[in-house]
């Protein structure tokens, strides 16, 4: 199963996303989902993880990084659980908020 | 109302600015997330699904109309333009960031209000009656002993790391509407033999993981008392609950573990060294709080209100907000009047920067400038002239704001749930939606009295164990799933729902809930509410028509 | 580790004159040393008649209650935090000064927070084992950021009830 990591932005709160190209020293976040470095399997997901904690722990950018599984969904990138989705979606009850309303479609 | 003298000002300033600097060395990398959890969150500071929330403080549900034009600013400021009412009397911001916080915080101390305690294993917003000061057969204003309770437990230093969150109500009437029996303290005013004025205290009840109702452990507590009680009440607590597991560690549990009558008794031990402390309040303090509870100024007014009543006999739809949504005041000529926060299509307790402002507009042109919350998720304009009920009415209409559901089945209680909640297991809101969607007005009054609450996880925010319905969102093998249960009820006659049997899809749950009402319209005896019928017949004709089987 | 005793404008670091001894430990010939409650039970006539300052830490599953009468005859006693959010202590330093009439120190120790010092000075602590001390000036701001108190508790401080009666 293929994994990204997903986290909060330690000011905004908002969710963010590790980004393509992120390693040890040279971190990036990115708000939507398709930014997202995908880990193909279980070693690079863990690698990809340490990278994120390692980050959080030392930059104060963003807090509690973790793992999530994802899937191509008609050639997008989607979590495989519901609550993953909504996190990356935004509220199902307001589709006027959250990253549904700034450029990933639902 | 109350109003801060300069010590209550100065505390919730100083308060303001201490979390500033906290956030300031959070952000600077001096402390740590692991460190900084517990005093954001004693600032009612969450890190949710989307973003963070923060929860601010309505005192036993009471503000006033510039309280709520500054909770409307603050949504428009620095959330997303609405708010959240909750089922504990507060209002809760889904937005912020963390920068901002403190900013927000100096904001809301300007009209004295505060986050202080609304999370955290403390003391919190202690709850009341929504219409404490209004009710008739009210024996005193519970709201007195709200304000010095929330003076009392602010930044109390013995019990601010209690093994639990701890959640007081008080009421002051027989009928009680803050769901007293359900919370971890719960009090009621009653007069003992002597006519004397008191409180019945009830302790270890919750809902959650494993609900309870409360059981009371004194008959009458004099109101002198009434601080040395609480206090002994928490040092047992705090001594005795569990530390070794959160789920366990509420205080039902240790007065189910310890059994009532050893509580009790060790209450009464510690109650002993300490009721004839300091804590025995001077009657000069109780009456410079009562003070600020007096009645408002009300109008010698006729009982007969012409011009409401032509307009009840020519309106449909403004004789139905009357029905449901006005209660008797204990002033004649006077009315309490609900403003339903849960419209047709909308999240059950939100309401919108505008429309607070509009229920801030309408409490200074009616109600005396005074606005209650409710444990129901609704908004309250206690003192209005019932004459004044039509233009009340038609500029309700005009803001979206005069459903006339009051007690009806689509005035659910719901918890944010899986939409916005970090624990949730289960999405609520939708489910909420689809079920008010379900019936039309004209349904849900001839249903009557009814209610339905929902939780999106096990924790029970949404107080499903005390609807007369009541629903509860599980994860199910990756699935959204949820249970029902019926019978339940929060009023002085509390009871706990029971599960009706195996659990539903999203889709199946509303078809579940049609065909329960529909078993109730079937057998209902005449005039009997829903809980009366499910009280009379039991689970078994409900369980047939929902599951084909007994 | 440091020791932090408040005094009435802050906090001063102080020796510790107390070793701190495991419960097999040999017990020295003399200098103050902080045993066990366990300890102090089993071997409770040899410790109070030695030669030299005697103190008991307690856990936060033991109350100060057990130690009533011998309280006199102690010079610490220090309450163990296992965990910041294990508050009972807050209720056994109270317990000690306000009900058992403990003169003498007492101690916070183990999972102190900066944060909570204010409210352990408030139920009766008077001397704070901080792990990590940046600088006095931030005790002693902890310590003053409210200025307000509405509870009336062991360390006279004057409440807001107080200072309205009085005004």
């Amino acid at each position: 199963m293929s994994q990204i990591v997903i986290a909060s932005g330690l000011g905004s709160g908002r969710v963010v996303f590790l980004a393509k190209g992120s390693k040890t020293g040279a971190v990036a976040w990115g708000g939507l989902i398709e930014v997202s470095e995908v880990a193909a399997d279980d070693a690079r997901a863990a690698e990809l993880l340490a990278i994120a904690e390692a980050d959080a722990a030392t930059q104060n950018e963003v807090v509690e990084p973790y793992l999530i599984d994802v899937e191509d969904k008609g050639g997008q990138l989607r979590p495989t659980k519901y609550r993953e989705v909504i996190r990356c979606l935004g509220p199902t009850v307001r589709e006027d908020l959250g990253k549904q309303a700034e450029g990933t479609s639902a | 109302m109350y109003r801060y003298d300069e010590h209550d000002h100065a505390l919730v300033q100083d308060r303001v600015t201490q979390f500033r600097r906290q956030v300031e060395r959070r952000m600077a990398g001096e402390i740590s997330e692991e460190q900084f959890r517990p005093l954001r969150l004693m600032n009612g500071l969450y890190l949710q699904l989307h973003a963070y929330m923060l929860r601010v403080a309505i005192p036993y549900g009471t503000l006033d109309s510039r309280q709520m034009r500054k909770l409307a600013y603050i949504a428009r400021r620095y959330d997303k333009g609405y708010g959240h009412f909750t089922t504990r009397q507060n209002i809760q911001y889904n937005w912020p960031k963390l920068e901002e916080t403190p900013d927000i915080l100096a904001e809301l101390a300007e009209v004295e209000m505060h986050a202080i305690q609304t999370s955290g294993n403390c003391i919190r917003n202690v709850t009341s009656d929504q219409y404490a000061g209004a009710a008739k057969n009210e024996i005193e204003d519970p709201r007195i002993w709200c304000e010095i309770a929330r003076q009392w437990s602010t930044l109390h230093p013995e019990f601010s790391f209690l093994p639990r969150k701890f959640k007081i109500a008080i009421t002051g009437c027989d009928n009680d509407r803050a769901a007293v029996k359900v919370h971890d303290i719960g009090m009621i005013m009653k007069r003992d033999a002597s006519g004397e004025v008191g409180f019945e205290v009830i302790v270890g009840g919750g809902l959650g993981r494993t609900p309870f109702v409360g059981k009371t452990i004194r008959e009458f507590l004099p109101k002198e008392h009434f601080l040395s009680y609480l206090e002994a009440v928490l040092r047992v607590y705090n001594q005795l609950g569990r530390r070794d597991n959160k789920y366990k560690a509420r205080i039902k549990v240790t007065l189910h573990e310890t059994g009532k009558e050893e509580f009790a008794r060790l209450v009464e031990e510690e109650w002993m060294e300490i009721k004839d402390s300091t804590l025995k309040l001077p009657k000069e303090e109780v009456d410079r709080i009562a003070k600020h509870f007096e009645p408002p100024a009300f109008r010698a007014v006729p009982e007969v209100a012409p011009t409401t009543d032509a307009r009840a006999a020519s309106d449909a739809g403004f004789a139905s907000w009357l029905r449901h949504n006005i209660f008797e005041h204990k002033t004649q000529g006077y009315s309490i009047a609900n403003i339903s926060v849960k419209p047709m299509g909308e999240a059950p307790g939100d309401a919108t920067a505008e429309q607070m402002d509009v229920m801030a507009d309408l409490a200074d042109e009616f109600s005396f400038s005074e606005l209650r919350v409710t444990h129901s998720q609704n908004v309250v304009l206690p003192h209005v002239e019932r004459e004044a009920l039509p233009a009340l009415y038609d500029k309700l209409v005009e803001a979206g704001l005069a459903t006339a559901n009051l007690g009806l089945l689509s005035d659910i209680i719901c918890c944010p749930g899986l939409d916005y909640c970090a624990l949730a297991n289960a999405r609520s809101i939708p489910i909420a939606m689809k079920i008010a969607e379900r019936f039309t007005p004209a349904k849900q009054e001839e249903i009557g009295d009814l209610q339905v609450k929902i939780s999106g996880c096990i924790n029970a925010c949404g107080h499903h164990h005390v609807g007369h319905i009541g629903i509860l969102g599980v994860d199910r093998k990756g699935e959204e799933h949820y249970q029902v249960q019926l019978g339940g009820s929060a009023t002085e006659e509390a009871a706990l729902g029971k599960i009706l049997g195996r659990g539903f899809s999203a889709d199946e749950v509303v078809e579940v809930v049609d065909k329960i009402i529909a078993t109730y319209l079937d057998i209902r005896e005449d005039g009997e509410e829903f809980i009366e019928t499910f009280r009379r017949v039991g689970q078994t004709p409900f369980k047939e028509r929902v599951y084909g089987t007994a | 580790m440091a020791l932090l005793e408040r005094r009435e404008d802050g906090a001063a670091e102080i020796e510790d004159r107390f070793t701190r001894l495991g419960d097999d430990d040999a017990l020295p010939g003399s200098g103050g040393v902080l045993v066990s409650y366990s300890r102090f039970s089993a071997e409770r006539e040899a410790l109070l008649s030695r030669d030299g300052d005697l103190g008991v830490w307690l856990d936060s599953n033991e109350s100060p209650t057990q130690l009533a009468d011998d309280l006199d005859r102690l010079a610490v006693v220090a309450c163990n935090f296992p965990a910041f959010n294990d508050g009972r202590a807050f209720s056994y330093a109270r317990l000690l000064r306000e009900r058992l009439g403990f003169k003498g120190e007492v101690r916070a120790i183990g999972e102190v927070m900066l944060e909570q010092i204010t409210f352990m000075v408030r139920s009766g602590f008077s001397t704070f084992e901080l792990k990590d001390l940046k600088e006095l000036d931030e005790f002693k701001r902890v310590c003053d950021e409210v200025r307000v108190v509405y509870q009336p508790t062991g360390d006279g401080r004057q409440t807001a009830l107080q200072r309205r009666l009085g005004s």
